[in-house]
């Protein structure tokens, strides 16, 4: 019998803003090697979620271990083995894409010698090796999602958060991410994204979790949770355990 | 904290002055047109000066003789001159090499002697005293030396004399005039220091923008989700913003030369002036991350930048050198006071690197620009990073 390695390891996570419980009693593993995707409507707790395993964000309670590191005690540790893309496209309109993902290279101390090498890759990964030189102001939405995705890879992490990766994309730019992300898999890292696309959701994750008000509500491999439910795709699994009514807030 | 991390940020800081125009222009060219504009302004202006030359009068012996008293009696009767008075011959030529006086004349100490021996010998020359009266007179004035020498020698025999035919002869001689080179002073020269303060100002504005367009944009979150601290972060801002101090220090000195103002400070001087506007940007770093902390947008911090920013301008640099004395008072508690403070001596008083007041100086700045830095890091840590 093989024994998984555990990437990712939340344990009874709980985290308020004033009287508002946004992710309650949340408890998961995901393992190396795998593509977890996190689903849930808008507001269910999906970015409080990464936000409290990046750092950002202090858990009420439970506790956080990524990649064997506790986040709130060795936050520093956990971070360098960590590639994040958030949810909003966070980069330097200033900056051309090629010195958006150098920075964040140098900000993981990527050395000087090979950094320019992890550069190209990056950006050839994402489809921007031709518009590298260009600034970022001037890059369609799209574009600036596939280099914030690059700035999130550039270092080759273990364990790469990927908050809506491919919002805003075109299908070209989007089979492209895709690709990419599978060929981490491939490579033995562990990938967690948030969708709302499930179609996205089902063709790359190996296992999904559904949450809704900050709770686990299903925990399984899109088959399995077809399967489970009866239903055709994973939409129908998602509809029905989070139901028919449209959520405001993020 | 790693520098190498420190660094990577301030160069993207340095490409974002130069690449984004509204920074370029409060950082670099403001400073640039605010110094021309002033020098344009006020570089052909004058200080106060009356229509009258000013002038010394110093009797070498004393100026208790009658005749010296009876001298500067006619000489202000003219009208054309007002007469200053100083302790001695070594401190007018000082004021009169810095602009204060135009010309400084001086009598011999055997004056008195001479103008006794032609009372009583009034046509037998053999029997006078003969003196030599010194004229000093400032070089760049044309005026000056052209009118000054004529109305001295015409009080000195029609008044004192009583010499009623202009070619008679008395005892007296005129050494050539000893033409001083002379710093003429104008207003510009009284603003010119502050500029090095209100320059460097602004850059309170710039980093509370820039910490806060961050923070709303997700940057400064996704700069904290990686290995990079708060520190580094911090650090590569002040790295970034004491460069762009000493490029702003530099250009307003480059403007100011060029301009008319021109120091007296030595090679020390120079650079510990320089020094001084650099460590001032520690302060307004500190100044820019408390209002980032407050601030909830980037338009927020341009109108709360303005509180830490206009008491500074107003109080801390040349305006204040025209406002009440409660106000100047004021103006002794913000750093920027004692920057402007320092350059003065330095620069337009030629003080020395060591001389008490511009270690006091030095000393003020230092100290309340790092006690502000490390006030605006513990404020920006707890209230304005974006990590709760």
């Amino acid at each position: 019998m093989t024994t998984v390695a555990v990437a990712i390891k939340i344990e009874n996570l709980t985290k308020d803003y004033g009287d508002v419980r946004a992710v309650d009693g949340l408890t998961l593993e995901i393992s190396e090697a795998e593509v977890f995707g996190l689903l849930g409507p808008n507001g269910s707790g999906k970015t409080t979620t990464i936000n409290c395993l990046t750092g950002l964000l202090k858990p009420t309670s439970g506790t956080i271990r990524v990649g064997g590191y506790d986040v709130q005690k060795e936050g520093q540790r956990a971070r360098e083995i960590m590639g994040v893309s958030p949810q909003e496209t966070a980069v330097f309109d200033c900056l051309t894409g090629r010195e958006n993902v150098a920075l964040f290279g140098s900000l993981y101390s990527v050395p000087k010698a090979s950094l320019g090498a992890r550069v190209d890759y990056a950006m050839e990964k994402v489809g921007l090796m031709d518009d590298a030189g260009r600034r970022v102001g001037k890059y369609s939405g799209g574009m600036k999602r596939r280099v914030s995705i690059a700035m999130a890879l550039v270092t080759d992490p273990r364990i790469v958060l990927l908050d809506e990766p491919t919002v805003g994309m075109d299908p070209q730019s989007r089979r492209a991410v895709w690709d990419f992300i599978l060929e981490l898999r491939d490579k033995g890292k562990t990938v967690v994204l948030t969708t709302h696309y499930m179609e996205e959701a089902e063709e790359l994750c190996d296992k999904v979790g559904i949450i809704d008000h900050g709770r686990l509500m299903a925990l399984g491999s899109p088959a399995d949770l077809k399967a489970k439910y009866g239903a055709r795709d994973l939409e129908d699994v998602f509809i029905q355990l989070t139901g028919r009514r449209i959520r405001e807030g993020a | 904290m790693k520098m190498g991390r420190a660094l990577a940020l301030a160069k993207k800081d340095w490409k974002r002055i130069y690449r984004e125009p509204a920074f370029l222009f409060i950082i670099i060219l403001f400073p640039v047109m605010l110094t021309v504009a002033f020098g344009a302004s006020f570089g052909a202006v004058g200080g106060a000066q009356s229509k009258a030359f000013n002038i010394a009068v110093i009797a070498i012996g004393g100026n208790g003789s009658v005749s010296s008293g009876q001298f500067v009696q006619d000489l202000r009767a003219t009208g054309v001159v007002d007469i200053h008075s100083f302790a001695n011959n070594q401190t007018a030529q000082s004021a009169l090499s810095q602009g204060q006086l135009q010309a400084i004349v001086l009598l011999p100490s055997s004056f008195e002697a001479s103008i006794q021996s032609f009372r009583a010998h009034p046509t037998e020359p053999g029997l006078w005293v003969n003196s030599t009266v010194s004229l000093y007179l400032d070089r760049g004035s044309a005026l000056t030396t052209q009118a000054i020498p004529p109305v001295v020698e015409q009080v000195l025999s029609q008044g004192v004399l009583g010499i009623k035919a202009s070619a008679q002869a008395t005892p007296f001689s005129f050494s050539s005039p000893s033409l001083v080179k002379v710093k003429s002073s104008t207003i510009f020269d009284s603003f010119a220091p502050g500029l090095f303060a209100f320059a460097s100002i602004y850059m309170i504005m710039m980093v509370a923008q820039s910490y806060t367009a961050e923070r709303e944009n997700g940057l400064l979150s996704r700069i904290l989700v990686t290995p990079t601290t708060s520190a580094d972060v911090i650090m590569g801002s002040v790295v970034s913003y004491l460069v762009v101090g000493l490029v702003q220090a530099i250009l307003v000195f480059a403007c100011v030369y060029a301009l008319g103002y021109h120091p007296v400070a030595d090679l020390a001087g120079l650079l510990v002036g320089f020094a001084i506007v650099t460590v001032f940007a520690l302060c307004n770093i500190g100044f820019g991350l408390i209002t980032a902390a407050i601030a909830k947008s980037a338009g927020a911090a341009t109108g709360i930048s303005f509180v830490f920013l206009m008491p500074q301008l107003f109080l801390g640099t040349f305006v204040g050198a025209s406002l009440s004395t409660a106000a100047q008072t004021a103006g002794r508690f913000l750093p920027a006071y004692y920057v402007t403070d320092a350059l003065t001596s330095l620069f337009t008083r030629g003080a020395s690197v060591t001389s008490q007041a511009v270690l006091t100086d030095l000393a003020a700045v230092s100290v309340s620009s790092v006690l502000i830095l490390l006030a605006g890091i513990q404020v920006f840590k707890r209230f304005g990073s974006g990590r709760t």
